[in-house]
């Protein structure tokens, strides 16, 4: 019995003397800056090492899902390590300002880069990537002229064609926000009764529902472009387009990723200088073309793949509309029975 | 009979201590209900709440049902008869508890869903209109996290059949009860205890489940929880909802007792001759071994012979180190099951030892985090660790001027201290189980020899534990190896677990990207497997001697 107490004793102390992280962030220098991120898998994106040879600012990076990362960020406080917090989706930037974790940012270099529409209006995040949540149609048996509007998808002639994520889903929590304010609730639960009544097939990814549409088990849905580029890149000939919706309306849903400064950043100059740098043209063709994401500067060419698609209409309404509008649009699903 | 009260008081102290540590976080959670409720709640009830109900409701009955038959089935089939392969398939059949349950999820959803190879395959020989079953649905999810779940029975029920020890069965032979007769009259309720044990802890998992149910698109209540919390920003109804989640979980707890009933279950322990079995023989041996080799074969063959096909798929890129990956989740999880096994066993003891209705229902809430989804463990978990480590801090600082920083928050301590409030029931229950079985005439007839409490457990216990120890460390080990919220949400910067590395890409929907890892944490999952059957039933125990 002692000797097992012991055993754990020392077990227990190995570990904690090979995990403690605490020094590491206390005697932090000048010259690391740790970013918050839940841009998944993209922690080793190119883009942060050509920052690391530019700048010789090493990047530490705490990944997780938004809501995890959101939590530690919110819990340490004002002892956080986080300078820089990089999240997918305008609504949890939304909601991460909201709880004062991020602070303003007065540079010229963002708003001369970064269109008003993509970033919040106080300056406190900045869209750096950005994506359409749009139609996807299959091509052998959808023609583009049978499709109009987001709203014409409850159309009784897709009844039993139609593939949807749930509504616990962040992107079209995000899109039915957008709507919202654009078009206001009623319109909104109208178009959502109408999904609904076509008897939707529910599938929980967007490449899923891209697989499906090409195997022919639904003909339309709505999902990200990034990932019917992802699909494209590895299958040319898959039959699966994306059509522009609204385009006489408000225009096509887009939400971006992006980011903002720690409220209680550290490294407050070197967390600015990489989302300043992020947002320079050299950045955004790599940051942007390796997710197949549009580029949120203007002045720098998306990824070949969505290049072919096009240039379409995209809602005015700034991105934060998705945040400020999204507890109404869960429940609003709720209502309409939308799962 | 002082030297009999003293140390029960030292329990008593330590229990009560641990107890309340454990439970300081699910008590955060539950501190929301003495908030106001807001709109959400009418919301809820005039919406999705009957959905919800229904939904968790279903899936509980149908996982106990499915897992709990299976279990039994399986654990009464590799210890009460001989057939080919018998010795393989009784420890085999444990195997797939070392595969997360959303792997398991998505393997089986992408294997059957219409765009699959199976599908496919199918309309290419029946046509266009072939369909087979909707795999997202609520069968398809009972399936799979049964498949995941049996062992927790199978692995209760196998040991409480083979300690049944062998006067009972002979005796029910003898009086001329054929084998199937001496299951549903002697060993089944005999059993019942430890099985209820069991089908208990595969229900708590199923209850705190979020990834697997949102693979399949179904609606439960943790899922609920997720949506309120993130999806309307409201972060003190989803408390609320994790409270009723908990009331859920201890009207399973109390059901679970009942099956106790008032009955003292103790047990003469040995395992029991294997000569008393029947040898199958001819198309029944064979019909066993089939039996066995199937349930292997779906619930863990195929979804790791899927995983390999996927991970060597042309174009797939996988981490560039396994390495401090493997180490971290086996170092972590290691440390974890001696926690919580010991912590366990101490509230075990102190629930044997002690009349006191407070500590009993105690205990009781300490297991608790088992039944909550990890996410909400967690964020109970670090705002119980942030808030003192700040109080704490801010201390400091005020007296000396020097700013000491987090010191729980972010660490390994941390992180340790999230596994033991999740996992403790794991620790706890089994150990239990197992205890409750000693009959108190030992430890009377012990302590009327002269023999002090710490030798009691030293020399006796302790051996005669052996196998519940045994399983409750493995299925620590294993659940750790499988975390992903609470390491996700506590771990140290860069500390990142074979769970996090396939988050990672199933996040991004990269399946295949996601099968290496995957695997890895199947593999690094089998040693303790191996090492820890063969603890649990490998040596004699001082208690066979006596039978």
């Amino acid at each position: 019995m002692r000797r097992c107490v012991v055993a754990c004793v020392g077990l227990i102390g190995a570990v904690m003397f090979l995990m403690d992280s605490a020094p590491a962030a206390r005697s932090q220098e000048a010259k690391t800056l740790t970013v918050y991120s839940s841009r998944a898998h993209y922690g080793a994106e190119p883009v942060f090492e050509a920052f690391t040879k530019k700048t010789g600012v090493d990047i530490k990076f705490f990944n997780g899902n938004n809501n995890e990362v959101f939590e530690r960020l919110r819990n340490e406080g004002a002892r956080t390590s986080a300078d820089v917090l990089l999240t997918v989706d305008a609504g949890n930037l939304w909601n991460a300002a909201r709880e004062g974790l991020l602070s303003p940012v007065q540079s010229k270099i963002l708003t001369a880069n970064i269109p008003a529409h993509l970033r919040d209006p106080e300056n406190r995040w900045f869209g750096l990537a950005v994506r359409a949540r749009t139609i996807m149609y299959s091509t052998a048996r959808v023609k583009p002229d049978e499709l109009s509007t987001y709203a014409a998808l409850g159309d009784p002639k897709w009844k039993g064609r139609l593939c949807l994520r749930t509504s616990s889903n962040t992107y079209n929590q995000s899109l039915l926000g957008s709507l919202i304010k654009q078009e206001g609730e009623p319109a909104v639960e109208k178009m959502v009764r109408g999904w609904v009544a076509n008897n939707p097939t529910y599938i929980n990814g967007d490449t899923q529902i891209l697989e499906a549409i090409a195997a022919g088990q639904c003909d339309v849905g709505i999902t990200n472009t990034y990932y019917l580029a992802r699909l494209l890149q590895k299958t040319p000939d898959l039959k699966v387009a994306p059509f522009w919706p609204d385009q006489q309306g408000h225009g096509v849903h887009v939400n971006v990723s992006g980011a903002g400064v720690s409220a209680h950043a550290k490294n407050r100059e070197g967390a600015i200088a990489l989302i300043e740098f992020l947002s320079t043209p050299e950045a955004q063709s790599t940051l942007a073309g390796a997710s197949f994401e549009y580029p949120a500067n203007p002045a720098v060419e998306p990824h070949a793949i969505l290049k072919n698609w096009g240039t379409f209409k995209t809602q005015a309404v700034g991105v934060a509309a998705a945040g400020e509008f999204q507890a109404a649009a869960v429940k609003l699903a709720d209502r309409a029975g939308y799962r | 009979m002082t030297s009999l009260a003293r140390p029960a008081s030292a329990w008593h102290i330590s229990a009560w201590l641990l107890a309340g540590l454990v439970s300081a976080p699910i008590a955060a959670v539950a501190l929301n209900l003495l908030l106001p409720r807001g709109d959400v709640w009418r919301h809820l009830a005039d919406t999705i709440l009957w959905e919800l109900t229904w939904n968790t409701a279903w899936l509980l009955a149908g996982v106990a049902v499915v897992s709990g038959t299976l279990g039994t089935a399986l654990a009464w089939l590799v210890v009460a008869h001989r057939f080919p392969g018998r010795r393989f398939f009784e420890w085999a059949l444990m195997l797939p508890l070392a595969i997360p349950a959303y792997v398991m999820g998505f393997v089986f959803v992408a294997l059957l869903e219409y765009a699959g190879p199976v599908q496919t395959t199918l309309r290419a020989a029946f046509g266009e209109t072939f369909r087979l079953f909707d795999v997202r649905s609520g069968w398809g999810l009972v399936g799979v996290l049964s498949l995941v779940l049996y062992p927790y029975p199978y692995l209760m029920a196998r040991s409480a059949f083979a300690s049944l020890g062998s006067a009972p069965v002979e005796a029910a032979r003898g009086l001329g009860l054929s084998p199937r007769q001496t299951f549903w009259r002697v060993a089944l309720p005999l059993a019942r205890p430890a099985i209820a044990v069991g089908v208990a802890l595969a229900l708590m998992e199923a209850l705190a489940d979020f990834g697997t149910v949102s693979l399949f698109d179904y609606r439960t209540y943790t899922v609920a929880i997720y949506r309120v919390w993130f999806g309307m920003f409201d972060r003190v109804a989803a408390g609320q909802l994790a409270v009723v989640l908990l009331l859920w979980a201890l009207a399973l707890l109390a059901l679970e007792r009942t099956q106790r009933g008032r009955r003292r279950y103790a047990q003469a322990h040995g395992r029991t001759a294997a000569d008393v079995w029947p040898r199958l023989a001819g198309t029944r041996a064979l019909a066993a071994t089939a039996c066995c080799t199937t349930v292997l074969g779906v619930a863990f063959v195929l979804p790791l012979a899927t995983l390999g096909w996927w991970a060597v798929t042309p174009g797939v890129t996988h981490p560039a180190s396994f390495r401090p990956l493997i180490m971290n989740s086996v170092v972590l999880a290691s440390v974890a099951a001696v926690l919580c096994v010991s912590a366990g066993l101490l509230l075990a003891y102190a629930r044997r030892r002690t009349h006191s209705k407070g500590l009993r229902f105690a205990t009781e809430i300490a297991g608790l985090g088992y039944a909550l989804p990890g996410s909400v463990v967690a964020v109970g978990v670090l705002a119980i660790l942030a808030g003192t480590d700040r109080a704490l801090a801010d201390l400091v600082l005020r007296i000396s001027g020097y700013d000491i920083g987090l010191l729980a928050t972010g660490t390994g301590l941390g992180l340790l201290f999230a596994y033991l409030v999740r996992f403790i029931a794991l620790g706890f229950h089994p150990t239990e189980a197992g205890l409750s079985s000693i009959p108190r005439s030992i430890d009377e007839c012990a302590a009327s020899l002269g023999t002090t409490p710490g030798r009691v457990v030293r020399e006796l216990h302790l051996p005669l534990l052996r196998a519940s120890l045994a399983a409750a460390g493995l299925l620590v080990f294993l659940d750790v190896m499988k975390e992903l919220p609470a390491t996700m949400l506590i771990r140290p910067m860069g500390w990142d677990t074979l769970a996090i590395a396939v988050w990672q890409m199933t996040s991004e929907s990269l399946w295949r990207e996601a099968a290496l890892p995957a695997l890895t944490i199947v593999a690094a999952g089998l040693p303790a497997v191996i090492c820890l059957t063969w603890l649990g039933t490998s040596r004699r125990t001082p208690g066979e001697t006596a039978s």
